[in-house]
Order: C-alpha cells, then sequence, then structure tokens
C-alpha cells in the first residue's frame, strides 16, 4: 500500500492556488495528481494576497488569459462549490494628475489597437459618483465594471478541496529536497521518503527557482514581501477597488467593512526562516497615498500588517509552460502581484497540456527559455514535439 | 519634522521589571529610555501608586506599596522616561542605517515617532487569562484585575450585587482590598477543583518555607470570616436580562441585555444569584504579543497551560539584543519581576561593554538569590490555581474570540473542515483578527484545536503576529517622518502601459 501511496500520475510541487488550481483540472479530466506543500495550503503568497480579481491593468501577453479566467469566475461556485466571497463591483485605475491621464489614455489606446474593449476610460465625475468618498481633485480613470476582488484563503481552499474530492491528493508538511529524472520517472526525494511521477508540476512560488536551477534553467527569480494594511471595520464607502496610476495603491472595502490597503511598497523577506518585516517608513509612504486619495481614512485604524512571500519576475510576467530543458516538466510560478485572478486559468492550461500537449491560449511570451540567451528553436522544439 | 531619539537601551514597560532594568542599566552607565504606555510607573501590580486617590494605606496593603521602593532609584539613576507611549513595531532588518541597532515605532498621543536603541528589554508584563462562560460578554461582566485597576487608579468599587467569581491569589487579594474599603461582595465562587490541595501538597514544602505563606493565610483568614465562599463550583453561567432603569451599566446595542444573575454548580448541587457585577479571574498568562513579532520562540508550559516565551537565564532570547524580564517571560509574580529586570540590565550592560563577565557575575549573585527566594512556593500556587478545564476549553455557543464574535463550537467544527491551526483558523473564521489581535482568544483556541485533534498545544502553535501590535491611526503613520531613503525605496513594478 505504501508502495501505492508514493506514486502518483503528476506530482505537483507546492499547494498554493496554482498548484490547487492544476491539481482541480486535472482531476476533473480524470488524472490524479498528487499535491506536496511544505507548509499548508495557501500558507504563503495565495493566502495572503490582496484578492484582486482583475482583468484589468494587466500586462499584455496577460490579456487573453485573464480575460479566460474571468469566464471561470463568473462561474465559480460551479467549478469549486463555494462562491469563494467573490465581490463583483469593479475596479478602477484612478489619474491624480495630467500625467496619470496621459498614462492612462495611452494604455487604453494600446489595449484598443489590441483589439481589448474590457477597459473603459470614465471622466472625473463618473470617478466621483462611482467612489464619492475619493477626492474631489481626481482627475478620471480606467475602469473594468466586471471586474472585482474575493477571498484569497476561502478560494485555495475550495480548490484544493474540489481537487480532493474528485480524486486528487495532498499532503502537508512535507519538504521536497532532490529531483531526478530516471527511466522515464520523477524521482522526488523528500523528508518524508521517495515519491515517484511520470509528471512534475513546479508551482514552488517563491521558491519555484531552486527547481527550475535543479533542471538546468536557472531563472532570476526575486522572493519579495509586498506588503498590506487592514483596518477595523468601517461603515460602508467604497464600492470598486482603487489602483493608483502614477503611485502605487491597491485599496479596497470588503464585505465586512474592513479596508484593505496594499500597493506593492516591498517588506523584508526571509525566504529560508519564512519570515518577513514590514517596512514602516514605506508603509507610511503608502499612508499618505491613501489619505491624499480619501481624506476621511486619517482617522482609520490599522488594526495589523503582513507580508507574504512572493515570487516576482524582472520583467513582471510569470513563467508558464513545458520545460526548455527537461521532458514532462510544467512551470507556473511567478505571479506576485497579478496571480490570484489568473489562478483558475493557469491550472487549466497546464492540465490542457498535460492531458493533451497542448493549450488554446497565447503562452510563448511567459516561456521559461526567455531567461536563458540564445537557443529559441528549444522551445520551438518543445511545442511541437 | 521629528527628531528620531537615540539610547543604548530601550526598556518597554514601567512595572516592576522595566523600572528595575532601567535603573540597574543606567547605574551602570547605559543610555537608557524606560518607555511606558500609561501615564505613570507601576505596571499592572503597582498601578497607580504615584496618582492614586487611596490614601489610606491599609486599604490597598503593604505589598501594593511596596512598588514605591523603587521609584526613587529610577528617578536617581538618569534613565529617560517616557510615560503614555504605545509601541507598535520594532525593525531590525528595514532601517536605513544597521549600526544603529533597532528602529521602534511608537505613538504618543496619537503622533508616531521612531526611536533607535542598541538593546530592548521588553517588560510587557502579564494579561489575565481568558475566562470563555457563557454570558461573558454581556454588560456587567468584566475581569477582576480590571476591577482592581478601577480601584487602584479611581478608588472606584462596584455597587450592590457583586460576585467574584474564579481561582487564584487576586480574587482573594482584591476580596480583602474591598473590605477594606468597606465593601462586602455577594459570594466568592472559587473554582479550584476539590482534591486540587492535595495534588499540590506534593509542593507544599516550597510553598511552606515561602514569604507567600504568613501573608497569604492571614489574608484568605479575613476574607473567609467575611465573605460567602463557595468552594468547588464547577460550572458557571452569566444570565442575561433586561438592562434595567436606573442602573449605570453600559446597554447591549443589539437587544438591550445585561447581566441580571449567575448560575453555578458547587457539590452537585445548581444555585442563582442576582447580580449586577460578575468579576472573572483565572490567572494571568504572558502578553506574548511584541515578543512574538520581533520573533521570539515560543514554548507551551505545561502547568500554567500558556505560551511564554524562551529565555535563559538572563532573560536573552534567540533574537540577539532582545530580552525579556518580568512575568512577560513567564509568570513568576511581581517579587521575582523585579531581580529579573535587575538580572536583565546586568547582562545588557555587559553586552555593551560597560561590566566585564566577572562584574556582571558579581552584581548578579545578589538578585539571583533574591529571584530564587521570590520563586519559592510558587510551584505550590501554580498547581493549586491552575484554571480548570471546563473554563479553558469552552463548547458551544460560548463565545471564543469576543473581537468578531466567534463561538466555541465553530472553531470546533472547523477543524474537522480542515484547519489544524491557529492560522488556517484565522484565515477561515477571522477569529484573532480584530483589534485585541488574539490576546483574548489565543490560548482558547490554541487549546481548543489540540484537545479536537487530539496533540499536544506545542505541536498546533499559536498566532502568527505582526507589527502594529497596537492599533495606530492611518494618518499616524502617514505623518512618519520621511527620509531620503523611504523616498528613493525601490517600488515593485511599475504598472503596465
Amino acid at each position: 500500500m505504501t508502495e501505492h501511496a508514493h506514486t502518483a500520475p503528476v506530482i505537483i510541487i507546492g499547494g498554493g492556488l496554482h498548484g490547487s488550481s492544476t491539481a482541480l483540472h486535472l482531476a476533473r479530466a480524470g488524472v490524479h495528481a498528487l499535491v506536496l506543500e511544505k507548509n499548508y495550503i495557501a500558507r504563503h503568497a495565495s493566502g495572503v494576497n490582496a484578492g484582486g480579481v482583475r482583468t484589468l491593468s494587466r500586462h499584455l501577453a496577460e490579456v487573453p488569459l485573464s480575460l479566460a479566467s474571468r469566464e471561470i469566475w463568473l462561474k465559480i461556485r460551479d467549478w469549486v462549490d463555494d462562491d469563494c466571497g467573490f465581490d463583483q463591483n469593479g475596479q478602477m485605475r484612478v489619474a491624480e494628475d495630467e500625467a496619470d491621464v496621459a498614462t492612462l489614455r495611452t494604455r487604453l489606446q494600446t489595449m484598443h489597437e489590441h483589439g481589448y474593449t474590457h477597459e473603459e476610460w470614465i471622466d472625473a465625475d463618473e470617478v466621483r459618483a462611482i467612489v464619492p468618498a475619493i477626492t474631489p481633485s481626481i482627475q478620471g480613470g480606467l475602469i473594468v465594471r466586471a471586474d472585482g476582488s474575493a477571498d484569497p484563503y476561502r478560494t485555495t481552499r475550495a480548490f484544493r478541496f474540489k481537487a480532493q474530492s474528485l480524486g486528487a491528493r495532498v499532503i502537508e508538511g512535507i519538504q521536497v529536497l532532490h529531483l531526478q529524472r530516471s527511466a522515464g520517472q520523477w524521482q522526488v526525494q523528500t523528508d518524508q521518503g521517495l515519491f515517484t511521477a511520470p509528471i512534475l508540476v513546479n508551482c514552488a512560488g517563491a521558491w519555484a527557482d531552486k527547481i527550475a536551477a535543479q533542471m538546468g534553467e536557472p531563472v532570476p527569480l526575486d522572493p519579495v514581501g509586498p506588503m498590506m494594511l487592514v483596518t477595523t471595520a468601517m461603515p460602508h464607502f467604497l464600492d470598486p477597488v482603487v489602483l493608483g496610476t502614477g503611485r502605487p495603491l491597491s485599496f479596497k472595502q470588503r464585505a465586512n467593512g474592513t479596508v484593505l490597503i496594499g500597493g506593492g511598497r516591498l517588506a523584508y523577506v526571509d525566504r529560508e526562516r519564512d519570515w518577513s518585516e514590514l517596512d514602516f517608513r514605506q508603509l507610511a509612504q503608502g499612508a499618505r497615498t491613501v489619505c491624499d486619495l480619501f481624506p476621511h481614512m486619517k482617522q482609520s485604524v490599522i488594526s495589523r500588517g503582513w507580508a507574504g512571500i512572493e515570487a516576482q519576475m524582472p520583467d513582471g510576467i510569470p513563467v508558464i509552460g513545458p520545460s526548455s530543458t527537461e521532458q514532462d516538466l510544467y512551470h507556473a510560478f511567478g505571479f506576485s502581484a497579478h496571480g490570484f485572478q489568473m489562478g483558475p486559468i493557469v491550472g487549466k492550461i497546464t492540465s490542457d497540456l498535460i492531458t493533451t500537449g497542448q493549450t488554446a491560449l497565447p503562452i510563448t511570451p511567459f516561456s521559461i527559455a526567455r531567461f536563458q540567451t540564445g537557443a529559441p528553436s528549444l522551445t520551438q522544439e518543445h511545442f511541437h514535439g | 519634522m521629528i527628531a528620531t531619539t537615540h539610547c543604548e537601551l530601550l526598556v518597554v514597560g514601567a512595572g516592576p521589571a522595566g523600572l528595575a532594568a532601567a535603573t540597574t542599566a543606567a547605574q551602570h552607565g547605559v543610555a537608557t529610555i524606560l518607555l511606558d504606555e500609561q501615564a505613570a510607573p507601576g505596571g499592572q501590580i503597582y498601578r497607580a501608586m504615584t496618582s492614586t486617590p487611596i490614601l489610606d494605606r491599609k486599604i490597598l496593603g503593604e505589598d501594593y506599596w511596596h512598588g514605591e521602593s523603587l521609584l526613587e532609584p529610577f528617578k536617581q539613576s538618569g534613565a529617560q522616561y517616557l510615560p503614555g507611549a504605545t509601541v507598535w513595531a520594532v525593525a531590525q532588518m528595514t532601517v536605513a542605517d544597521a549600526t544603529q541597532g533597532f528602529e521602534v515605532g511608537y505613538s504618543v498621543g496619537g503622533e508616531a515617532r521612531m526611536l533607535h536603541a542598541k538593546q530592548i528589554v521588553l517588560a510587557t508584563g502579564a494579561q489575565e487569562r481568558p475566562f470563555p462562560i457563557p454570558g461573558w460578554t454581556l454588560p456587567g461582566v468584566m475581569t477582576a484585575g480590571a476591577a482592581q485597576v478601577l480601584l487602584k487608579s479611581s478608588g472606584l468599587v462596584p455597587g450592590k450585587g457583586t460576585i467574584l467569581a474564579g481561582c487564584g491569589p487576586l480574587l482573594y487579594l482584591i476580596a480583602w482590598q474591598y473590605l477594606n474599603a468597606g465593601i462586602k461582595v455577594d459570594a466568592l465562587l472559587d473554582t479550584t477543583p476539590p482534591g486540587r490541595l492535595g495534588k499540590a501538597l506534593r509542593h507544599a514544602w516550597g510553598f511552606l518555607t515561602s514569604p507567600y505563606l504568613v501573608k497569604g493565610l492571614k489574608l484568605l483568614r479575613e476574607v473567609k470570616a467575611q465573605v460567602r465562599i463557595v468552594k468547588g463550583v464547577t460550572a458557571l453561567e452569566a444570565l442575561p436580562g433586561d438592562a434595567q432603569k436606573g442602573h449605570a451599566q453600559e446597554r447591549n446595542a443589539q437587544n438591550n441585555q445585561a447581566l441580571q444573575s449567575v448560575r453555578f454548580t458547587a457539590g452537585g448541587r445548581t444555585e442563582t444569584l442576582a447580580a449586577t457585577q460578575l468579576l472573572l479571574h483565572q490567572g494571568v498568562i504572558p502578553n506574548i504579543n511584541l515578543a512574538q513579532a520581533v520573533g521570539v520562540e515560543q514554548q507551551w508550559n505545561e502547568l500554567l497551560l500558556c505560551w511564554e516565551p524562551k529565555v535563559d537565564s538572563w532573560g536573552g532570547t534567540n533574537v540577539p539584543g532582545v530580552s525579556i524580564a518580568g512575568d512577560g517571560g513567564g509568570i513568576a509574580g511581581a517579587w521575582a519581576a523585579e531581580h529579573r529586570g535587575r538580572l536583565s540590565a546586568l547582562q545588557v550592560a555587559h553586552q555593551l561593554g560597560k561590566l566585564t563577565a566577572a562584574q556582571r557575575d558579581a552584581a548578579s549573585a545578589a538578585p539571583r538569590a533574591a529571584f530564587m527566594r521570590a520563586v519559592q512556593g510558587r510551584e505550590f500556587f501554580d498547581t493549586l490555581y491552575q484554571a480548570p478545564e471546563q473554563f479553558r476549553l469552552p463548547t458551544g455557543d460560548t463565545i471564543v474570540c469576543r473581537c468578531e464574535e466567534i463561538t466555541a463550537a465553530q472553531v470546533r467544527e472547523t477543524v474537522s473542515l480542515g484547519c489544524p491551526g491557529p492560522n488556517q483558523m484565522k484565515s477561515f473564521l477571522r477569529c484573532g483578527m480584530g483589534p485585541c489581535q488574539g490576546r483574548f482568544c489565543s490560548v482558547t483556541v490554541t487549546e481548543l484545536i489540540a484537545q479536537e485533534r487530539n496533540v499536544t498545544p506545542q505541536e498546533v502553535g499559536h498566532y502568527r503576529l505582526r507589527f502594529p501590535t497596537k492599533p495606530l491611526t492611518l494618518g499616524e503613520l502617514a505623518a512618519l517622518p520621511q527620509t531620503d531613503d523611504s523616498k528613493k525605496a525601490v517600488i515593485r513594478l511599475k504598472k503596465p502601459v
């Protein structure tokens, strides 16, 4: 029995949203993956992010994936038996001054040039009508009315439990030590013994570069800790999520009245000790942005702060797709600040690659090969062979 | 623009441990700041000793007034005193200049400031153990320690219909202090389990030779002579009724309910007493929030049934430069606290190069001996007064997390839903996410999960707490002085265009 328990058709390293989503989509296709998670499901980025479900402000390469993911979000209860706390109150990116207006207008033009119409310009009056609490000097913004936010921990849990109900397995508190390919099988050495599978998926988040390095395809991953603050519950004053343009801000009020303040300023993180330390001078800068945009927030009470340990890639887009050095190895990592909404679709992409060898979505820009000098043909081979 | 203050040693908390630590450090030439949340020194045990309106010293008793002996030496020591100051963050890795040591964020009068310290002694003391019984959130129910603070700081005593309940010396102490002030409580419901005395007698030798014995027995005798004491209380409930007109207590906004009576069971008999105030107490536990947020490792104390920081014989922790003195490092009482403060300060003075190891050891002989005498007999007390299981492990609708109103049933159920630890529990139920940041619910949640999973509390773990350890407004944070470094610091990814 032990022997059976230590093998699986697919081993997924990392039990965050991307790992759990991959497990779910594979399970739906009848493939019962085994997820190996070093802490507990959603312990890191997946459990502590801002929960933004946005197609707004995506890197051009991410837009088609994000729009496809939104289709899953709109029916999330059908997929995972939980509404995940998804509130669809819109997301807007506001312009504080002329420079911001120019930035947003240019952005809109780029979107239109590529045939994307989901982002919409709204003028100052409409911004103030939708968000009465915002500073009167606001100049306008870009909005996606169908965007919103959800509960990251709850969402990741839902994907995990649905995947398990369909046959996926999860082991928590297990550390992967070493990986080796031998006789068509992945030998995954852990601190609880050896596991084997023909196919391996790297969803190890801020630790994924260690796996990539073992595979001979090192990547310049930066483990970062974007900081969040949350206030005590306040009377309702905000429907959509508000993002900054010229200065970083992510600002939302949840159904329970608490206000979540992010924006991507960075804490100190130590990924070996799972430890973070908030930088309060940086948080003070963020607090100034909030108080400038929403003057009444000066009296709001900060109840706690935190920072997850997340994976950032230098070009701001993740790594998705097959390995460039090994057969039967797939990557999905590097999503800091933009991974939550994409979780549902990226799991499907990886699952499709595994079960059918292809995906309908354009993932070439996310290839791990982009971090290597030369050899673009390597990637071509992997797509066709 | 407010200049940042610098010191060699920051002591947080002006109770006996903090006062003694700051005094000793300053006496050995350490540039010391003593920072405290209250307006005047004394911590909780010697609360308001410089300002109490209770001038008749017999009311609060001589143990309280012992605190005064710590004041004059402190004033003479040269340490700087910063009252009315609340620490909300301690930074090590995100400081602009590492040679300056720790950067401590704190607020005074709604204004956020920073100071730098090479070493920190946390003397933040203890808090009362939560006492989750049905109805414990009703207006009219409070902790005996809080009632004692009202007595010390404002000379307030409760009106008619007051019941004390729980276990531990504080209950008898406050009953005695009330008697001295002419107030007789209606009853003292003692939840110490019958037969517990037998278990504690194993440690009786320590107790019999300890300084606590004579004082303790005298106090007990006086209280027993005048107050109805019910022993062996096994069940306790605070029952609501409509808030009465003319009562000064707050009304429950939701349904106008307040405490009306207390129902208890003892020796198989159940009785209900009318009550206006119920004062609960079942011991004190270390307040670990600041220590934990700064990275100090915690361990579960099996006798005292609480988390306590891991400290060495000088109060040193796994975080270099951070030590803990007093009850915040493990409950040992007020007398022990001042000696632990002195020991921590001597070690700090040595680490800062003011004392050689030999000088430190010579100077610490007396405080260490005094500390050993002060803790003699504690094991007897700790065994005798260990909070009983049914009052630590609630069931059903009894509220566990007061801030978010999460019940015991919800916590227990959620373990089986796949939340085997307090942090998953926190993310799923929101318990521990409110303004108190787990102070009221942490030990209860850890023990409930341990019971449901049939594992030890040590294995279950505790909430992962971060700064701010006390709330501050966004406006306060926004007004922190800017530095060039913080303006220039790399912001993460620019938004795509």
